[in-house]
């Protein structure tokens, strides 16, 4: 029983953290570079374990984030210096990060407790087993346990979302809807791409365990475009997209439960889901209007 | 370092010879199997590359996943052929889901391709993760697909990898012509009365039989590179869209060898990393090296204009001096020079010793000179800055002020014919916008000093 509150806070928090992070990819027109990090990910984790020999969070979020702007970076050289269109320099760039990575996880299988499954689903229902432990040789008490590992590393990260949101929250806003604007206004929008970029790293990160680099593709991308679809203003769109995502969660863990599913795939089903049913509606509504206005 | 001791040297090469004496039949036909493909994911992944839509093989192979399951679930087979058309079933609908939705809704094209992509593989993970759990004969394979595995690929899944790909080249080259029109110019095929929608159709489901086909070698993951890294390398290679398409598949076909070597040799390594990192290295190698658009080559042209222009910028300053001291001064200094165009001292002097390696000035105690060959030269460029002054200022009704920074552009790349052009356009007019003297033309009279 407790693991599932486990299991749940985590995914609600990783789903939560997403959805705020996909936001700004969907307003910057960025999605596909938010799939290419949550692809390149998987080499900063594997590349800082096998370095450091550690699993410790700062080192897997730094990993992850120097790979995550990496791959901003040379995607972007590659558009201006080779003169490649944008999606095809993203894509050349993130499939070789992700092709080595995995090809480091089968080298090293022994040694990384990673397989080639992992990261394609993660394992949310093995969180509960790999905790936290405060203070093992420190003044605390000796190995007192706190939750899981996954749990903290996304709370972590969830946490610096937040606080980014609500601290440059006009920054934000105005680099999203109107980067000319920002530009003319003496705002660096390179470094505020860059700031987003190493917001998504570290999300995809810290979801890495619960769900795998492409399952996070859909927690970034799927509720923030259902947000996208009905929400009038920045910050109805941020709260309508946490509310996809935490409805996604619970549709999504339930539909595993039932059909015996891996539940981070059914989580991002049910996102998948909900945008379906939002867009139907949305264009039943439009149906409806074409109608009224033809009959008067 | 376990994982090195898989291929140690001396069974390395063992290994590596039996791999090409053919003596297993089966490795000769995952070779030419994966070669094929290499070919015409390379081939067809150009037309996409040329559609702008570069990423749609990521999304297809995604979107393959669930089809593949479906397939599975229902006839509890592994047949080849129905995997391929349930694969090839739900790539379509996810083909059709990323045109509509962009059209259709406030999504934008980027994201529709990421939320198919998701949403599709999410879909596909969620009946792999059921029926892993299901009670069902020959599931074990299932998930290979995921990142392809050249070794289990079966002789069924082989030749209907051949028969495919196949299948695809021909209709490539039978229908080269119209393809390559309708990438480049849709509006003008269509006034050319070709049914480009039929053609697109036909093109999609070539791109989405390519990627499915794939599946088994490649992975599902890294399909994308199949398609797009080879097209995106060979065009650095040539201009014509028939070469590059030769170019990249041979690229394709290349890194395809040299997985599935790989893939035979280490029998735990998946298939589709290896042929991606194989590809993106051809890829920063023609990004590099590539005769005519390679980084490399680009950087000595570049650095070779920059040096014409820098010299030819000294031999037009120092024809200036002369003007200005009527012809009657020969030495300058360079601070003579300094105080006409602003340059580094240790620019100016390098390029003064080159200058003087060619003979076109003359460098001694008292200062530096133009020989006879450099006032020519210098002449000749004067004369085309003040053609195209004057040009502009007829021609074009730019201001005297205006037209003096877009000759010093143009005179380092004015060819004879197009002097000779200028010339006779502005009726051999003497003196430009500024009241300088033109100085004769140098090509047909001799030296332009009027000294």
């Amino acid at each position: 029983m407790i693991n599932d509150i486990w299991i749940l806070a985590t995914a609600s928090l990783v789903a939560a953290a997403c959805a705020l992070v996909g936001v700004f990819l969907i307003l910057r027109r960025q999605a596909l570079m938010g799939d290419a990090i949550s692809h390149s990910v998987l080499l900063g984790i594997v590349l800082a374990y096998l370095i450091t020999d550690s699993r410790a969070l700062p080192i897997m979020l730094g990993g992850a984030v120097i790979i995550g702007l990496l791959t901003a970076w040379l995607s972007d050289t590659l558009n201006r210096v080779g003169k490649l269109q944008n999606d095809a320099s993203i894509g050349i760039v993130f499939t070789l990060f992700f092709a080595i990575g995995v090809i480091l996880v089968s080298l090293y299988a022994g040694q990384i407790d990673l397989d080639q499954e992992c990261v394609l689903y993660g394992e949310i229902a093995f969180i509960p087993f790999d905790t936290l432990h405060i203070g093992g040789g420190k003044n605390l008490d000796d190995g007192f346990e706190i939750g899981p590992r996954a749990f903290w590393a996304i709370a972590v990260v969830f946490i610096i979302v937040l606080i980014s949101i609500i601290v440059a929250f006009n920054r934000l806003q105005t680099v999203a809807f109107h980067p000319k604007l920002a530009l003319s206004l003496g705002i660096n929008i390179v470094f505020w791409h860059y700031f987003l970029m190493t917001l998504v790293s570290m999300t995809t990160v810290a979801s890495f365990d619960a769900v795998g680099a492409i399952l996070v593709v859909a927690l970034l991308v799927i509720p923030a475009s259902s947000a996208y679809l009905i929400a009038k203003s920045l910050k109805a769109m941020l709260w309508s997209a946490v509310a996809y995502s935490q409805a996604s969660v619970a549709i999504g863990y339930t539909l595993a439960y039932q059909l015996d599913s891996s539940i981070s795939a059914s989580i991002a089903v049910s996102a998948g889901i909900l945008l379906c049913l939002t867009v139907a509606l949305l264009e039943i509504k439009k149906q409806r209007q074409r109608a009224t206005a033809t009959a008067q | 370092m376990e994982g090195f001791s898989l291929f140690p040297p001396p069974s390395f090469w063992e290994n590596w010879l039996h791999f090409w004496r053919f003596e297993d039949m089966n490795v000769l036909w995952v070779l030419m199997g994966s070669v094929l493909l290499g070919m015409s994911a390379s081939v067809i992944g150009g037309f996409a590359f040329l559609r702008k839509r570069a990423l749609i093989g990521d999304a297809l192979a995604h979107a393959a996943l669930p089809g593949v399951m479906m397939a599975f679930l229902l006839f509890q087979t592994r047949d080849p052929l129905i995997i391929f058309i349930g694969a090839l079933c739900s790539s379509f609908l996810g083909f059709f889901l990323i045109d509509w939705l962009p059209k259709n809704t406030k999504i934008k094209a980027d994201a529709a391709l990421a939320i198919t992509l998701s949403f599709f593989f999410a879909i596909g993970l969620m009946l792999l993760s059921f029926i892993q759990g299901m009670d069902v004969n020959n599931k074990s394979g299932l998930d290979k697909i995921l990142f392809g595995q050249a070794a289990a690929m079966t002789e069924g899944d082989i030749k209907l990898l051949g028969y495919v790909t196949i299948f695809i080249l021909i209709t490539v080259v039978l229908f080269f012509q119209k393809f390559r029109l309708i990438a480049f110019n849709q509006a003008y095929a269509r006034t050319l009365g070709i049914a480009v929608n039929r053609y697109e159709l036909l093109l999609a489901l070539l791109i989405v039989m390519s990627v499915v086909v794939g599946l088994q070698l490649v992975g599902v993951v890294l399909m994308a590179a199949i398609l797009l890294t080879p097209i995106a390398a060979a065009r650095y290679w040539s201009n014509q869209l028939a070469h590059i398409l030769i170019i990249a598949s041979l690229l394709g076909a290349l890194s395809a060898l040299i997985s599935t070597q790989i893939s035979y040799l280490a029998p735990a390594m998946p298939t589709g990393p290896w042929m991606v990192v194989s590809l993106s290295v051809l890829f920063i190698l023609s990004l590099l090296f590539a005769p005519q658009k390679g980084l490399i080559k680009q950087h000595l042209n570049y650095k070779r204009l920059r040096q014409k222009v820098a010299e030819e910028n000294i031999l037009r300053t120092l024809y200036k001096l002369h003007e200005r001291h009527q012809f009657s001064r020969h030495h300058f200094t360079q601070a003579d020079i300094q105080s006409f165009r602003s340059m580094p001292s240790s620019c100016l002097q390098s390029t003064l010793k080159k200058l003087n390696r060619q003979g076109l000035v003359q460098s001694s105690s008292q200062g530096t000179t133009l020989t006879q060959a450099g006032l020519k030269k210098a002449t000749q460029l004067t004369r085309r800055h003040r053609l195209w002054e004057n040009y502009l200022n007829e021609q074009a009704q730019l201001s005297p002020e205006q037209v003096h920074q877009h000759a010093e552009r143009i005179e380092h790349i004015l060819t004879d014919a197009q002097e000779v052009q200028l010339q006779q356009e502005l009726r051999n007019s003497q003196q430009d916008p500024h009241g300088n003297q033109i100085p004769g033309a140098t090509l047909s009279k001799e030296g332009g000093g009027k000294n």
